[in-house]
């Protein structure tokens, strides 16, 4: 692999110009939506991309953007590695309400409530809730082989009840300096961010820089090959999947944090789906296999700037979700592998003496072999 | 359990005695469970054991029952539609808002039935033609449809229609003092009608065919596009009906109704006994499932001292227990698979 953060080298044959070298990369895309996103943002308000400085805080549109979207990064990011494994993890939204609701009840009920010991030993409890429900969720994908989808449904279902009877119905606030850090203090940048980028930098060292990476993804492409080659596919499943819980529960204390309450019923109400889409905007591929950190974060962020730009451009803020259902669509359309193809045909016929057609995926996703075919012996 | 499962479909093959098929097990064991859960709400509460708390199951799910028909058909092909509860809340609003607008109720119905059958369309073209996962194509109108709800309106809107109204609030008695609302024919005469789809037509035979294996049904040329289509036509229009019945249910319009229902169509399905592989279930089982989920909403209401949020917990626990004997059963697919297609 040449470039680290670039993934699917099939795409790139040695020769290629640098025109068609970009034209294949999967970041393309979402950096062009983004770029897009930001130079209408620009036009619709010229002051959109100012940032100043004040009290030793940065403050500005962008980097609102980037606190905001910083939790959907987050478990966008766990979330990437979970489908690279060919999995999906639907809980995130509940183990976010879950992290809220046991750090605000721990703190609440502690005999101190503004005491930064109470807020750290909340967290930590919390975290350590959430390595649980990961393992939960690993257990049920890499032990007992249920599908992805439906093993982390469970969790998605009863979740939310379990935050429900923690917080006891109620939301609960509290009011705790050390814990509101988390969610809106700053250290020249907001706290959140500076975390979520801690946590992108560490991933994307340990999967590419050693070979973990490369692991994740032989055991996306076929799992019970990569068992025989002698990897160990089950613990590298429930890995992610622990890995995924993690960065969720770090996100519900971020949200909770920035509102300093736990609500059990909204805390991550719908945030798995702004997660996946993130994901899958940045290129990597559902059907597992091949992913792309870097391109995770370009979702995460055009997500989180799409909803922003609702807001500056003055769209009615009730036109959001078909504003993104919309967007979501054309993009899963345009990377769809019969467009694909189409584009790859008009790039032929201006270039005939290209070697392959490489901006068709190479492995498209409706020729895979579905799941219940695998199982069969024969 | 699973040590026995073997057992009948050899002794049927070899003895031909009327047995059970394997494929029917799992409905078999969710109406044990169902006949259980009633019997002990019958034991505990006063009052439960009655006729009117069994055909309020009806009453109170009917909406919840044609979902669950429309999402087997998708599930049967191995597909997945996250899309039905936001169909049901954009068809409440769009009942709610024309009949505001003075429109007449049989042209509303008409109008919800096309706009639940168009969103499926969708689905059913973005999922066949492009390729793309059924989960995430059904995860985008999902958001577009619930979307549109708020384009409409932010607000509940009310139904005052007196036509709907009527419809809505009319009930049947039953000999014994027990009544029904027209819902429940609706919801009964769907599952009558899918049924007979599922295994008295090409296209119900295909469906399964599909699930069984695509690629199989492809080389012997069946139709599986249109099957793979159709199927989230039918769910778009099965969602559609459910909104109507939800209206009648509610009366009113509202873009924050059926959030998560969905995930209960989806567990009354997976409880009913239908594989998520594809290929294997039975409608009458997603009914019976549905029946499950009502009995214990009913239970938790009657012990009164249990917080709402534990029918979260039970609905979760309860789809676990099936997934994992789902699991063991699917283990075996091939004895399944031959007794099921």
């Amino acid at each position: 692999m040449t470039s680290p953060d670039l993934p699917a080298p099939v795409e790139r044959p040695a020769g290629a110009s640098l025109g068609a070298r970009v034209r294949g990369s999967r970041l393309v895309w979402p950096a062009l939506a983004l770029l897009l996103l930001l130079v209408g943002n620009t036009i619709a308000s010229p002051s959109f991309l100012g940032v100043r400085l004040q009290d030793g805080h940065l403050y500005g549109s962008l980097v609102d953007i980037l606190k905001n979207g910083a939790p959907i990064a987050l478990i966008a990011l766990g979330m990437t590695l979970v489908i690279a494994t060919r999995g999906i993890d639907l809980s995130v939204g509940a183990v976010v309400a879950i992290a809220a609701a046991v750090t605000c009840t721990w703190i609440a009920g502690s005999p101190d409530p503004t005491s930064a010991s109470a807020a750290l030993t909340g967290m930590a409890v919390a975290i350590a809730l959430c390595l649980v429900l990961g393992l939960w969720n690993g257990l049920l994908v890499s032990v007992l082989g249920i599908q992805p989808i439906i093993a982390t449904l469970v969790l998605m279902t009863a979740g939310r009840g379990i935050a429900m009877l923690i917080t006891d119905g109620q939301i609960i606030t509290v009011n705790n300096e050390s814990f509101s850090f988390v969610g809106s203090g700053f250290l020249l940048f907001p706290v959140a961010i500076l975390l979520a980028l801690v946590v992108f930098v560490v991933v994307a060292l340990l999967s590419r820089r050693t070979a973990l990476g490369l692991l994740v993804e032989s055991v996306g492409i076929n799992p019970e090959a990569s068992r025989l080659a002698g990897l160990r596919s089950r613990t590298i499943i429930w890995t992610v999947y622990v890995f995924s819980a993690f960065c969720a529960g770090l996100a519900g204390l971020m949200i909770s944090a920035n509102v300093n309450a736990a609500d059990a019923n909204n805390a991550g109400l719908f945030i798995e789906m702004d997660a996946i889409l993130a994901v899958v905007i940045g290129g990597t591929s559902l059907a597992g296999g091949r992913y792309s950190l870097v391109g995770t974060l370009l979702g995460a962020l055009t997500i989180q700037t799409l909803t922003t730009t609702v807001y500056t451009v003055g769209i009615a803020p009730e036109v959001t979700l078909v504003f993104k259902a919309v967007v979501v669509i054309a993009v899963f359309l345009l990377q769809s592998a019969r467009v694909r193809a189409a584009f790859a045909r008009l790039g032929r016929r201006g270039g005939p003496t290209r070697p392959v057609p490489r901006t068709a995926p190479a492995r498209p996703v409706a020729a895979r072999p579905r799941p219940a075919e695998r199982v069969s012996p024969s | 359990m699973t040590a026995t499962l073997p057992a009948p479909t050899l002794a049927a093959a070899g003895a031909r005695r009327p047995r059970v098929p394997t494929s029917l097990l799992p409905v078999v064991a969710t109406f044990v469970l169902f006949v259980v859960l009633f019997a002990v709400g019958s034991a505990r509460y006063e009052n439960f054991g009655s006729a009117q708390v069994f055909v309020n199951l009806f009453v109170d799910n009917a909406f919840l029952i044609v979902l669950a028909v429309g999402m087997t058909f998708v599930i049967l092909t191995g597909g997945i539609d996250l899309s039905v509860g936001a169909v049901v809340a954009l068809s409440t609003m769009v009942a709610a808002k024309t009949l505001q607008a003075g429109l007449p109720a049989a042209l509303v119905f008409v109008l919800v039935l096309v706009i639940g059958a168009t969103l499926g369309l969708m689905n059913g073209l973005i999922i066949h033609h492009f390729g793309v996962q059924p989960f995430i194509a059904t995860l985008a109108t999902m958001f577009l449809a619930r979307g549109l709800c708020f384009v409409i309106s932010v607000q509940s809107v009310s139904i005052e229609d007196p036509t709907f109204r009527a419809i809505a609030t009319g009930s049947i008695t039953l000999p014994g003092d027990v009544y029904l609302t027209y819902s429940v024919l609706v919801a009964l005469l769907v599952v009558v009608v899918a049924a007979l789809v599922l295994h008295k037509t090409r296209f119900g035979r295909t469906v399964y065919a599909v699930g069984g294996s695509e690629s199989s049904a492809l080389l012997m040329g069946l139709a599986v596009g249109r099957v793979k289509v159709g199927v989230y036509v039918i769910s778009g229009l099965c969602s559609a009906v459910a909104g109507l019945l939800f209206s009648f249910y509610m009366l009113s319009g509202y873009g924050l109704h059926a959030v998560g229902m969905e995930l209960d169509a989806i567990a009354a399905v997976v409880i009913g006994g239908t594989l998520l592989a594809g290929g294997v279930g039975y409608v009458a089982g997603s009914l019976l499932g549905v029946l499950v989920l009502g009995v214990i909403q009913t239970l938790i209401s009657f012990q009164g001292t249990l917080s709402s949020w534990w029918t979260k917990i039970f609905i979760g626990t309860l789809l676990l227990v099936f997934i994992v004997v789902q699991r063991a059963i699917s283990g075996r697919r091939p004895a399944s698979r031959s007794t099921g297609a």
